[in-house]
């Protein structure tokens, strides 16, 4: 047992270089599910809409945790060897994909439907229609949900920890047994996540009340 | 894949999966129940209470929102024993539950007092209505009834989330699988069988909550 000292200190502050990566990544990855699950939702394909929405009732009705843990002991199973890394960057994607698909989906049904009939009227193909219409105008009210939805990212990439990567709370963990001076360590860890969050909370409040004035102008 | 599953070393353990079901209920169900009282005594203080009472319950919740569920359950098992708190991991993970909680919901039941009518309150006060007796028949129930599909949801969150308090060791669904991995080495079959647990359990919540719905606060609201 040794005291808490600058390298501890240090040690907990280069980890957060990983919570940040791990939020990216699932943050990137999300977000490509995401728009896969919201568009098949929105789409006109039945058994897409029946896949997605199953999608979204798995991954929203079950721990993150558990998720978590099915990727880790279940892809050796399948033939997969995978590091903590990347089952935590996989589960952490879908899930995040899960999520974000039902915000988005909800953003592009907010498009009035008059904007699609108008598109269709014009002749543009689905591709055309929806990146040239509905897409952008969507796009508008689905930033700042998804900005307050990175918060939610950040603060699940803890969860890693527990299957053994080294990103913040685990660092955390480490030091804490090393010196066992829990008070400090976990004020540090909580700190730095709140530094990492509060920013981007306080950034998606003012964005949705900013839109919230636009529409209410029309 | 050349791998067989066997699920009979797990099911073999339904004993053990039912008391961890269970533990996960009592747990999430307790904290459901402490967590929207602070969240209805921190949302009164936000909407009526003095500036100083106001600025500590913004605090509170910020620090809980912004940061991650595992670190505050960690600071409750870990850190506040340090300083001469003693309790159970099943004390620290409740208390954790409803501390993260009560944050999430005053945000929530604040908004849905904020949606009373100013026109309802003073009708309260025209009827000679004491603060307390207004806030508790004029101003909560119509909220908590405006708020109720976000308060629900909020709630299996915090369901799922309880997962996370078998890392200290805590007695719930998730801590069984610690146990039975020990015992039968299938930890692929017992995440899937666990994992479905959940989703059950989820399924069940939310039918209970939508029945409470019907019974309690599906009268006409005399505005449409």
């Amino acid at each position: 047992m040794r005291t808490f000292g600058s390298s501890d200190f240090w040690y907990i502050l280069q980890a957060v270089q990983w919570t940040v990566l791990l939020s990216i990544i699932a943050f990137i990855g999300g977000g490509v599910v995401g728009l896969a699950v919201a568009l098949a939702r929105t789409g006109s394909s039945r058994a897409a809409r029946v896949l997605a929405t199953g999608f979204i009732k798995i991954f929203q009705g079950t721990p993150l945790l558990l998720q978590l843990f099915l990727v880790f002991f279940g892809a050796p199973v399948i033939g997969f060897e995978v590091d903590p890394w990347t089952a935590a960057a996989v589960a952490l994607t879908l899930n995040a994909g899960s999520f974000l698909g039902e915000i988005w989906r909800g953003c592009i049904e907010a498009v009035p439907r008059g904007q699609w009939e108008a598109a269709a009227a014009l002749g543009l193909k689905y591709r055309d229609r929806l990146r040239d219409v509905i897409l952008p105008q969507a796009l508008k009210i689905a930033v700042p949900p998804t900005v307050g939805y990175l918060v939610q990212v950040i603060k699940g990439t803890s969860l890693a920890a527990i299957i053994g990567f080294t990103e913040l709370t685990r660092a955390g963990q480490i030091v804490n047994n090393a010196t066992f001076e829990p008070m400090v360590v976990f004020s540090i860890v909580a700190a730095l996540y709140f530094l990492l969050c509060w920013p981007l909370s306080l950034l998606a409040g003012r964005m949705e009340r900013r839109l919230a004035i636009a529409q209410a102008r029309g | 894949m050349n791998y067989t599953f066997q699920f009979g070393p797990v099911f073999q353990a339904w004993p053990l999966l039912l008391h961890g079901t269970w533990m996960t209920i009592q747990l999430s169900g307790l904290a459901m129940l402490f967590g929207l009282m602070v969240a209805v005594l921190c949302a009164w203080g936000k909407t009526s209470g003095p500036a100083p009472v106001r600025a500590l319950i913004q605090v509170y919740i910020e620090l809980i929102r912004n940061t991650p569920f595992l670190v505050q359950l960690f600071f409750f098992f870990f850190a506040l024993p340090a300083v001469g708190v003693r309790w159970s991991p099943y004390t620290a993970a409740l208390v954790a539950m409803t501390v993260n909680l009560g944050a999430y919901a005053t945000e929530i039941v604040r908004a849905g007092i904020e949606a009373i009518p100013r026109g309802q309150i003073e009708a309260g006060l025209a009827l000679n209505l004491t603060r307390v007796e207004i806030f508790r028949f004029v101003v909560l129930k119509p909220a908590l009834r405006a708020i109720y599909p976000a308060l629900t949801s909020q709630f299996i969150l915090l369901m799922l989330a309880s997962s996370v308090v078998s890392v200290i060791s805590a007695d719930d669904l998730t801590s069984v699988a610690a146990t039975l991995q020990s015992e039968t080495f299938r930890s692929f079959e017992i995440y899937i069988v666990i994992t479905l647990i959940y989703l059950a359990l989820t399924l069940c919540f939310s039918y209970v909550f939508r029945r409470i719905h019907d019974r309690y606060l599906s009268y006409p609201d005399g505005r449409s």
